[in-house]
């Protein structure tokens, strides 16, 4: 039985959890919510740190917890990684010491991976005579993350793990966790509140808000919705999947196919051919009635408006399909008004940005 | 120095090293609960480690002289008692450095980041082996406060050893015993001799401990 089912109920200081899912049990799964919505309680859960007095755990077919029957495996005999907020390496070891803690106590035939292999994957292999003092943050998250790696889980946990870092640290723990992404052949629960974040490395997304899960599913599917607390998100916006069909060397681009059309992009060094996730912003599209005369703007697609929702404070959040695929444009009230915009119009999406998704 | 002295001197050494033993076997797991406890009991259990920091060294003196005598709580399980014998002295002498082997030792372990032992469990490590790898390494500067202060207080003791120890050369007469005897004798070259080493010690001990702990990183 593959998956990870999850049943808790907690009580603590006022906070209440009372979380039920079955998750992915291959991927990246981001539990997204606000701070305080009970992501981490719903991860200690996970992990054992914390015990839900009403629980019920099975992870891939491996019954972890189950109240009713007072089954409780402890953290320590579950083969599973936990990259804390901070790093939370042992102070008075190296770091070669550090990232061996977990693999020295994995009986032989349960190891997967070894140290060098993951020394390479996460470029830590020049810290292993080191002391946590003496490295950065992003250094420490890497080691942090090499460490639960080469515990041999068959569950990664990972706890916001770059909410502690500033953004050029986390620009550059960014490559290694997308790197992961394509190696790992294990789930991976990744908490987050940070939707650009996610959108780079989850494949399906949980949505959390006051110790419920309020909803699941893939990502795509997820951020195309306009009804869901994500899509307030400054950083709203669709994920549309694309082929790579060209560069344009004299411009510097790489040109895009997907279901709606062509989108052109700064020059990826990738071959063509490959597929490729693209995200585009809400705030970065804008809406016309009429083909848009001369313009800077490159990417235009032709689309019809299939929702429409007042977020208030004059803003809406427009969903439309573009032969196929969805694009979400955040517009001002007044601009609706203006154009008339109604379920079924057909219009001209001007997009001005495009992010790489994963 | 004359024989009796450097018996007491030798009394006084062993006493301190099976003491300070014997409070770190018992104290580590006491001060690793007190630090780590909820329990209503604490508060009351902490009182009572600390009572010997204000109590005169007399009054634990007397009571434990009633509870080492043949027919006491603790003299009753032996034939003879332990009142007036090395064993009894050992008895005093824990009770009496207790706090000052727990509370450096509690407030190492206090000071752990409980997310290192988190960290810990989470990569198969029992709470044991958590312990030993994790606790034990990040307090070493916690075990040689307790060590040094528990071996340098059951040295300088001498009300409580004067209540239970009974001054028998050889088995119960220690150093500070031995100073007072020889200052009621008149024989101050001696007791200059011993309370000069004494003081010397003391210093030296002291003066290790503290350099020790500013040397620490952490």
């Amino acid at each position: 039985m593959s998956g990870i089912e999850f049943c808790f109920e907690r009580k603590q200081d006022g906070f209440q959890l009372h979380a039920e899912a079955t998750l992915p049990g291959i991927g990246v799964t981001a539990l997204f919510g606000a701070s305080g919505s009970g992501k981490t309680s719903l991860l200690r859960c996970i992990a054992g740190l914390d015990q839900a007095e009403n629980g019920h755990l099975t992870v891939n077919g491996e019954c972890w917890q189950d109240s009713s029957r007072g089954l409780f495996v402890p953290p320590h005999r579950r083969a599973l990684g936990y990259v804390f907020q901070e790093a939370a390496l042992f102070p008075h070891l190296r770091v070669r010491a550090n990232l061996e803690y977990g693999w020295r106590r994995t009986p032989g035939r349960e190891r997967k991976g070894n140290l060098n292999h993951i020394c390479d994957i996460l470029g830590i292999g020049e810290l292993l005579q080191r002391y946590p003092s003496q490295l950065s943050g992003g250094e420490k998250q890497r080691v942090a993350l090499g460490r639960a790696l080469l515990n041999s889980p068959q569950l990664l946990l990972m706890d916001e793990p770059m909410a502690a870092l500033d953004r050029p640290r986390k620009a550059e723990i960014m490559p290694y966790l997308e790197r992961l992404h394509a190696e790992a052949d294990i789930p991976i629960l990744y908490v987050t509140h940070d939707l650009e974040e996610l959108a780079r490395i989850a494949d399906h997304l949980v949505l959390i808000e006051q110790g419920r899960i309020l909803k699941q599913g893939p990502l795509a599917e997820m951020f195309a919705s306009i009804d869901l607390p994500i899509a307030k998100d400054e950083n709203a916006g669709a994920i549309i999947q694309t082929r790579i069909t060209r560069h344009d060397d004299g411009y510097h681009l790489t040109h895009l196919q997907f279901c709606g059309g062509e989108i052109l992009v700064s020059r990826i060094e990738r071959a063509t051919g490959e597929p490729l996730n693209i995200r585009i912003h809400a705030r970065d599209v804008s809406l016309a009635l009429q083909p848009p005369g001369e313009s800077s703007i490159l990417n235009v697609v032709q689309a019809v408006v299939t929702d429409i929702l007042d977020q208030g404070a004059g803003r809406i959040m427009v969903r439309l399909d573009a032969g196929g695929a969805p694009l979400l444009a955040r517009i001002t009230h007044k601009s609706q008004s203006r154009l008339g915009l109604q379920i079924g119009t057909a219009v001209y999406a001007q997009i001005k940005s495009v992010a790489l998704s994963i | 120095m004359e024989s009796a002295d450097i018996s007491a001197l030798w009394v006084t050494l062993r006493l301190a090293f099976i003491t300070t033993l014997i409070l770190l076997l018992l104290g580590t797991p006491l001060a690793w609960w007190l630090s780590q406890t909820q329990s209503r009991f604490k508060t009351v259990v902490e009182t009572v480690v600390a009572l010997p920091l204000v109590l005169p060294p007399t009054v634990l003196g007397f009571y434990l002289l009633i509870a080492l005598a043949p027919g006491g709580i603790i003299g009753g399980m032996t034939t003879h008692g332990l009142a007036f014998s090395f064993t009894g002295l050992v008895i005093g002498s824990a009770l009496y450095s207790l706090p000052f082997v727990v509370q450096p030792l509690q407030n190492a372990f206090r000071s752990i980041n409980p997310l290192n032992l988190q960290a810990a469990s989470t990569l198969r490590a029992s709470p044991l082996d958590r312990f030993f790898s994790i606790v034990v390494p990040l307090s070493r500067p916690g075990f040689i406060t307790a060590a040094t202060l528990g071996f340098a207080h059951t040295v300088g003791e001498f009300g409580v050893v004067l209540m239970i120890g009974g001054n028998i050369p050889g088995e119960t007469q220690v150093l500070s015993i031995a100073i007072y005897d020889h200052v009621e004798a008149l024989e101050y070259t001696q007791a200059h001799w011993l309370s000069g080493g004494l003081l010397l010690f003391s210093f030296i001990i002291l003066f290790l401990v503290y350099r020790q702990n500013s040397r620490w990183p952490h």
